[in-house]
């Protein structure tokens, strides 16, 4: 299950999910390029990523949730709970940068509170995330009721939508690359990434192996509800402003680039790699369709097949892969 | 799964004071009181069935949530089904004012169980986990909706007379909606509870290895449930229709959470095999109570999400502690 050196072998390197997604990327990208002659032009292609990136910050700590066999399905409402709280210390007179600060912590209180019900409770992940989704938006209901908060300085919007000085690279994406970096190589090359996958492949197993199987996915929720204050910072940072409303389809976002980055859903396997591929991917589909002037009310007809889809073709390739094994036995 | 204290042979009480609702029960009459002292109008009659109109279609798609929820599904296109079947209907009485409701009806369940039947063939054959599925049908369904509608709305005058009256009816008594909900918790009371393959949706929630060692068919009664929730759904949006005279693109959205509010204050558990029609219909009620009582009151309307939320994590906090503490007896006893 997990061999402890993989030797090199160019074909099976060649034929993965990744490979697949740079294909369909590059495709796309012909397409739209078709569609608009300004689809290929750097800074297009720079603001582009505006569109998908605060999302693509949560999919960092969800491949890690996905991996290990559960489910977080209150991220946009942790998001959107934490600005929320942003919003309101900064209005009672706080600096920005401390409200800031305080979002955080408090998306690490919500990441804990999923993470005690699913590990002290043994609630299914997916049950205990759906409540706290409803707890923690209906909360950020409560203390916004239907205003917003604006009026955030200038340094601080910079950090959402600004750029690099004397560059056209925006801010976020830097921070993006800042945090995928440091995630990939802490789920592929250490000991806790491994634990990650161990708990994924076989709770049973990996518990009589002496992982405290409890503790890692305490600390994967927590570390899912930072990230998830964080691209809450961020949106608010690129908004201007705070909203109780704010991403209300981001769930079935991130759980399909994670998904499509060749994620198992079942847990287990998945590399981040693919993760980052699939949200780029994801983004220049969005980005086409927005060149086709189809409107996000149909756009989220296509992320819901691409979701079941994503899930069902890697299974079917599991099933041709054993049966193929099967006769090989006989 | 029977879940009894031993003890003398339970007799009727007994037995509602061992119930998984007999908290809830409580908490509904303290409430009850305490509002009342507050606003004696809470009490009257007319508000009763106030109460009784607003929380029909909730306990209707309910009680499908509580099928799928038993076999340790759950089902989150409810809301996004629904609001299909409102505008496909509503589309429909819009532009041939001369159908009856009956027949409406029947064509909102047809699509409701169809929209279902989608849910179930991915469930079952491409076997992608539930909660999956419906998150992706849930933003692919309510995308339907903006392409049959093409973004506009159906609209109060566009409609009939009689569409919009047939749901507030009081020809027996009640108001038709309620009777309606009345007769789909009869039927689905004698279904889970009489009917063979009722039972086997149960045995499938409480261990699907065993179930299917007994020689049932798994897949055919999870197929069965999440086009049972799809139908009701789908009787549920033409009732949307002709109550609010409105069939819009966001119709019912954030219905699903009331919905598994509604079960699991019922005792609708959330690891699969418990759950019975009355206590679901409690939950419904109880939603409906508090709603009722946060605009009687006049506290802020944006109290009722928060509510929700409470509610469920509450619920699920109490049924995983007894869930647990139930498993940590049976292994004290050796059983396996």
């Amino acid at each position: 299950m997990i061999p402890y050196k993989k030797p090199f072998d160019p074909l099976s390197f060649f034929l993965r999910w990744e490979w697949i997604l740079v294909l369909l990327i590059i495709f796309i990208s012909i397409i739209n390029s078709n569609l608009s002659p300004y689809f290929l032009d750097f800074s297009n292609l720079f603001d582009m990523t505006f569109n998908f990136l605060e999302k693509g910050f949560i999919t960092l700590p969800m491949t890690y949730v996905i991996i290990s066999g559960n489910l977080d399905f209150s991220v946009a409402d942790i998001l959107a709970l934490s600005s929320c709280i942003m919003g309101l210390a900064f209005e009672s007179g706080m600096s920005i940068w401390l409200s800031a600060g305080l979002a955080l912590g408090l998306g690490a209180i919500a990441g804990l509170i999923n993470g005690n019900l699913i590990t002290r409770l043994k609630i299914p992940s997916f049950a205990a995330t759906l409540g706290t989704a409803a707890l923690y938006r209906g909360l950020t209901w409560l203390l916004l009721e239907n205003r917003g908060v604006t009026g955030f300085p200038e340094e601080f919007t910079l950090i959402g939508r600004g750029d690099i000085p004397g560059t056209e690279i925006p801010i976020p994406l830097v921070l993006f690359f800042l945090l995928f970096i440091p995630a990939a190589i802490f789920l592929h090359r250490s000991t806790f990434g491994r634990y990650v996958f161990a708990i994924g492949g076989n709770k049973e197993v990996s518990r009589f192996s002496g992982i405290k199987n409890d503790k890692i996915i305490r600390t994967i929720f927590i570390i899912s509800g930072i990230i998830s204050a964080l691209s809450g910072i961020l949106i608010s940072a690129r908004f201007g402003s705070v909203r109780a409303d704010v991403v209300p389809n981001a769930t079935l976002d991130v759980v399909t680039i994670v998904v499509l980055g060749g994620v198992s859903i079942a847990g287990g396997s998945g590399t981040l790699i693919g993760v980052a591929l699939s949200m780029f991917l994801l983004g220049i589909v969005k980005y086409g369709l927005n060149l086709m002037n189809i409107p996000p009310q149909i756009q989220i007809v296509i992320t819901g097949l691409l979701l079941i889809v994503s899930v069902f073709i890697p299974q079917i390739v599991n099933r041709i892969k054993k049966r193929k094994e099967e006769v090989k036995r006989k | 799964m029977s879940k009894r204290i031993p003890g003398p042979k339970s007799r009727f009480v007994q037995n509602a004071v061992r119930s998984r609702q007999f908290p809830i029960f409580v908490l509904m009459m303290t409430i009850i009181v305490v509002v009342s002292l507050r606003t004696p109008a809470f009490l009257s009659l007319g508000n009763f069935e106030d109460i009784m109109l607003d929380i029909a279609m909730l306990a209707i798609v309910s009680i499908g949530q509580m099928i799928v929820m038993i076999t340790t599904g759950i089902d989150i296109s409810v809301g996004s089904i629904l609001a299909f079947s409102a505008m496909a209907v509503g589309s429909m009485v819009r532009a041939n004012p001369e159908i009856t409701p009956i027949i409406a009806i029947l064509f909102g369940s047809l699509i409701g169980a169809a929209l279902g039947c989608l849910n179930s063939f991915v469930i079952t054959a491409m076997k992608i986990p539930p909660i999956i599925t419906t998150l992706g049908t849930m933003s692919f369904f309510r995308g339907l909706v903006y392409v049959i509608s093409q973004g506009t709305w159906v609209m109060s005058h566009q409609l009939p007379e009689r569409f919009k009256e047939f749901t507030i009816q009081t020809d027996l008594g009640l108001p038709f909606l309620v009777i309606i909900a009345l007769v789909l918790g009869v039927i689905s009371y004698l279904f889970v509870n009489r009917i063979p393959i009722g039972r086997q949706i149960y045995a499938v929630g409480c261990n699907q290895k065993a179930a299917r060692l007994a020689g049932i068919r798994v897949k055919r009664v999870e197929f069965l449930a999440y086009a049972i929730s799809g139908l009701l759904s789908g009787v549920a949006g033409v009732m949307w229709v002709s109550r609010y005279a409105i069939a819009a693109n966001n119709t019912a959205t954030g219905f699903e959470t009331q919905t598994i509010a509604a079960c699991v204050i019922g005792g609708v558990s959330v690891f699969g095999g418990i759950g019975n029609i009355p206590g679901v219909f409690l939950g419904a009620f109880f939603i409906g109570m508090i709603n009722n009582a946060i605009n009687l009151i006049g506290i802020s309307e944006f109290w009722k999400q928060a509510f929700y939320g409470m509610a469920i994590i509450l619920a699920v906090v109490l049924d995983a502690v007894f869930n647990n503490r139930f498993k940590n007896m049976r292994a004290k006893n050796g059983e396996k």
